[in-house]
């Protein structure tokens, strides 16, 4: 069938090789066109003005003398994104983070915004808006937002996964369970029990290139939207639905991404500028310096996880529990729940539970960070799992061996696996040089797996084939590491063509049908399984124009390396038809010839990776430094292993970050203090060793090349293998990240472990 | 069909409810007229996971005999 999505195990001539990327000379020579970098004319110049309390009734707002100020074009409030939502909840939390309405919820949080000639009038603007507030006790501590008296974020909550269900508001949205078997029989069938708690941190995504756009909205109610996302048809949708405008009149252009990684699957100010726009009558750019980025963007969840494993003597896991308590900000999210769903996905175990908590507080709301909630709960499992390996004096990898979920397997989160590749990527671990290379002095290794889900949605995937034989392939998957290659190869494989024959442009939405977000690690794996059925589809448009070609039937007609061949001996005398040949012709045969398919690619196989790092510790200050690290992940199948080892090194790098550095820090006040690059580290290349990679392919048997995700697993193991490996070369166990100097140093002056 | 602990509040508390369905499709409509509760729930997301298989969207997917089903919450991802 030429939709089947059955792994067929074809062999590759162009999948599999390393071309350049459509996009890299654009990208090294300043040509790419980012979030920032669209201009219309009589652009205005869009600011916005955030709350300083991190919890405020908004008793008034005065905006009139921000309206006589000359040049000012638009102000506007929560009064001009009325709510619309009709019942929603999703979307009203979208509209209030948006716009804060009666109360200001975090620092940072909107309240009104400006459009003016230029940013210094904008800025004479904002401090003319004169905003009356009651300050609020807040709460940003997830463990503190729990207890009983805690002030409330939001009155509507009653904490849902509860029967009967609570009357009383409360901070804690959901409570979510996972797992099988009977875990207090396992734990008594254990000779050895670890148990432990630990804190993670708030991170930021740290995408370098802020959030932008470039909003335009007529009188005629049609509009247009140049912005940085990773979801131009999402942002079109709930654009539209905030704004009351219909879907099909506003126009939504994806830019270049200057990285998003989860931060840009959700609207920010972009239902913003366009109101501006609306009430001003002309395009308004906003663009978020890198402090609003911090205070009002959406980072990662904190949390406070407890893990509880018993094993045999043998190394045989009886029992493990989780106890995960996620804040998501000021609004509500499944945050903690995919905690609990995540947290012990890389064994196999008879009794389990996990436990998760979504926990509101008094900070931005919370978006996708790679892999969402699953590096917190591996960095608290994976330690546990070192602590257990060393009460049975076991190999820490054979421990993780022994107890590796397979084919077969019950989930903790439930279904049952199918091929994986847990097992696989510890095996290559245990084998890899990296494991057994010398340690010095103040050094240390540490490994951990990890695992994420992955999954498909909504896609749409045009490809034309212009008469010269060269091809358009259309995607409306952003691309955000790689993808246009990836999918050009994919192409070029189907309609067996070189690579640099064809050129893939991503659409915007005004052009191509919905496609879901890039995220889920999606989008080869999804805008590649339509592009392998558009390029099939347009294989039987060629065929049928080579039939008309030859003046013979079209089931006398075959394609094979991308050429029409004439089957049957009585065409023997019929050279075969390349792909230029017959789209020459098209003109003559009946028109454009193009291929097209619409899908909902579900069947994302589940991905693993198993990471090892050395990392060496200056006892006297708490410096680290990592001096080596390694990366063990299952692809499926790599189409362009180039940047599937840039994914897999790109999220390693950030999870270095995370466990080293980077952290919110907030204030008494509940305000943020390191609200920018100076004070919030991220990894620099001098912070990083070389990171070695691995690829194993173990096909997902529902990808017709075996594709999975690889975007975001990678991000899982680093916390805890940094954490495992650091442990190792201070002596004591680190259970708080991140793990900075003066996290490590208190560490080991209070020889903890 | 299975139903993930936080989903049997809304099934009555049930782990476990039989229903008999070839697709996605009849097995979400006949676990709302069952359990009305769960169309709201199910508006707001779930996934099916078929045999290990997990589904956000495709109601069409059919569901062959014997199948292990269970029922999620809908994940999001990065």
């Amino acid at each position: 069938m030429a939709t089947d999505t059955t792994f067929t195990n074809q062999e590759f001539k162009i999948v599999g090789t390393r071309p350049p990327r459509p996009d890299g000379v654009d990208k090294v020579t300043g040509r790419a066109r980012f979030g920032a970098d669209a201009s219309a004319a009589g652009q205005l110049v869009g600011l916005v003005l955030r709350s300083p309390h991190a919890h405020a009734k908004i008793k008034k707002i005065d905006t009139s003398k921000a309206e006589k100020l000359k040049g000012v074009k638009a102000v506007v409030t929560s009064a001009d994104l009325p709510d619309l939502t009709k019942g929603d909840r999703g979307m009203f939390d979208m509209l209030e983070n948006c716009m804060a309405r009666d109360r200001a919820l975090y620092d940072g949080h909107a309240v009104a915004a400006v459009a003016a000639i230029d940013a210094e009038t904008a800025r004479q603007a904002l401090k003319l808006i004169k905003v009356d507030y009651e300050v609020l006790p807040h709460v940003t501590d997830v463990d503190e937002a729990m207890k009983p008296n805690a002030p409330i974020v939001q009155p509507y909550i009653r904490t849902a996964g509860i029967e009967p269900k609570p009357t009383k508001a409360s901070n804690v949205a959901q409570k979510s369970e996972f797992g099988h078997g009977d875990v207090e029989a396992g734990f008594k069938q254990a000779d050895v029990i670890v148990e432990r708690s630990y804190k993670t941190e708030q991170t930021h995504q740290g995408y370098i290139e802020p959030h932008a756009c470039l909003a335009s909205v007529g009188p005629d109610g049609q509009g247009e939207l140049w912005v940085t996302t990773q979801g131009h048809f999402t942002f079109r949708n709930v654009c539209a639905g905030l704004l009351g405008m219909d879907i099909a009149k506003l126009k939504v252009t994806s830019s270049e991404i200057g990285g998003g990684f989860g931060g840009k699957t959700h609207v920010w100010a972009e239902p913003v500028a366009l109101a501006l726009s609306r009430k001003a009558n002309r395009p308004v750019k906003l663009v978020m310096t890198r402090e609003e980025v911090f205070r009002a963007t959406g980072p990662t969840c904190s949390t406070s996880i407890d893990v509880k494993i018993g094993a045999t003597k043998d190394g045989r896991i009886t029992a493990a529990t989780a106890t995960l308590r996620y804040q998501d900000g000021a609004f509500t999210s499944i945050w903690g729940m995919l905690g609990a769903m995540t947290s012990f996905a890389c064994y196999d175990l008879a009794n389990v539970k996990s436990i998760g908590y979504d926990v509101l507080v008094n900070r931005p709301k919370v978006a996708a960070y790679r892999a969402p909630s699953a590096p917190m709960a591996a960095f608290a499992v994976e330690s546990t799992m070192d602590l257990l390996a060393a009460e049975l004096k076991m190999d820490p990898i054979d421990l993780r061996i022994r107890n590796a979920a397979k084919e077969g397997t019950r989930a903790s989160y439930g279904p049952t696996y199918g091929p994986i590749g847990i097992g696989p990527t510890l095996q290559a671990a245990k084998n890899h040089p990296h494991m057994k290379a010398p340690l010095g002095k103040n050094q240390g290794r540490g490994m951990a797996c990890g695992f994420w889900f992955n999954f498909g949605g909504q896609t749409c995937t045009d490809l034309n084939i212009g008469v010269d034989g060269t091809v358009s392939l259309t995607v409306g998957t952003v691309d955000v590491g790689g993808s246009r290659a990836s999918l050009s190869l994919i192409a070029a494989e189907e309609l067996g063509i070189p690579y640099d024959r064809i050129k893939c442009t991503i659409a915007d939405t005004a052009s191509l049908g919905h496609n879901d977000t890039t995220e889920g690690s999606r989008g080869t794996f999804s805008s590649g399984m339509a592009t392998i059925f558009a390029a099939r589809n347009a294989i039987q448009v060629l065929k049928a124009r080579a039939a008309k070609m030859w003046d013979i039937d079209v089931a006398d007609v075959d394609w094979k390396n991308g050429r029409a061949v004439a089957l049957r001996a009585e065409h023997g005398n019929l050279n075969e038809l390349t792909l230029g040949e017959i789209a020459a012709k098209s003109p003559q045969t009946g028109g454009p010839i193009a291929g097209h398919n619409e899908t909902v690619a579900d069947g994302a196989g589940v991905s693993f990776a198993t990471h090892i790092c050395d990392i060496e510790v200056d006892p006297e200050t708490g410096k680290t430094k990592i001096l080596r690290y390694t990366v063990i992940q299952d692809a499926g199948k790599a189409i362009h292993p180039d940047y599937v080892e840039g994914q897999f090194q790109g999220a390693a790098a950030q999870g270095i970050g995370w466990a080293l550095n980077e952290e919110y820090i907030y204030g008494t006040d509940g305000r943020l203090q390191n609200a920018g690059f100076l004070d919030y580290r991220i990894p620099v290349c001098s912070d990083l060793p070389f990171i070695d990679t691995q690829i194993l392919e173990i096909p997902n048997p529902g990808h017709p090349y075996g594709v999975r995700g690889v975007g975001e697993t990678s991000i899982v193991p680093p916390l805890a293998a940094i954490a495992n490996a650091l442990s190792n070369a201070a002596g004591v166990r680190m259970t708080h990240i991140p793990m900075s100097p003066p996290r490590v140093l208190k560490a080991i002056k209070n020889g903890r472990h | 069909m299975q139903l993930s602990a936080s989903l049997r509040e809304f099934a009555g508390g049930a782990a476990s409810v039989t229903v008999e369905a070839t697709s996605i499709r009849e097995l979400l409509r006949k676990l709302i007229e069952r359990f009305p509760r769960m169309q709201r729930r199910i508006d707001e997301g779930v996934a099916v996971s078929i045999n290990g298989e997990i589904y956000r969207d495709d109601r069409n997917q059919q569901i062959p005999d014997g199948a292990e089903v269970f029922l999620l919450p809908r994940i999001q991802g990065g």
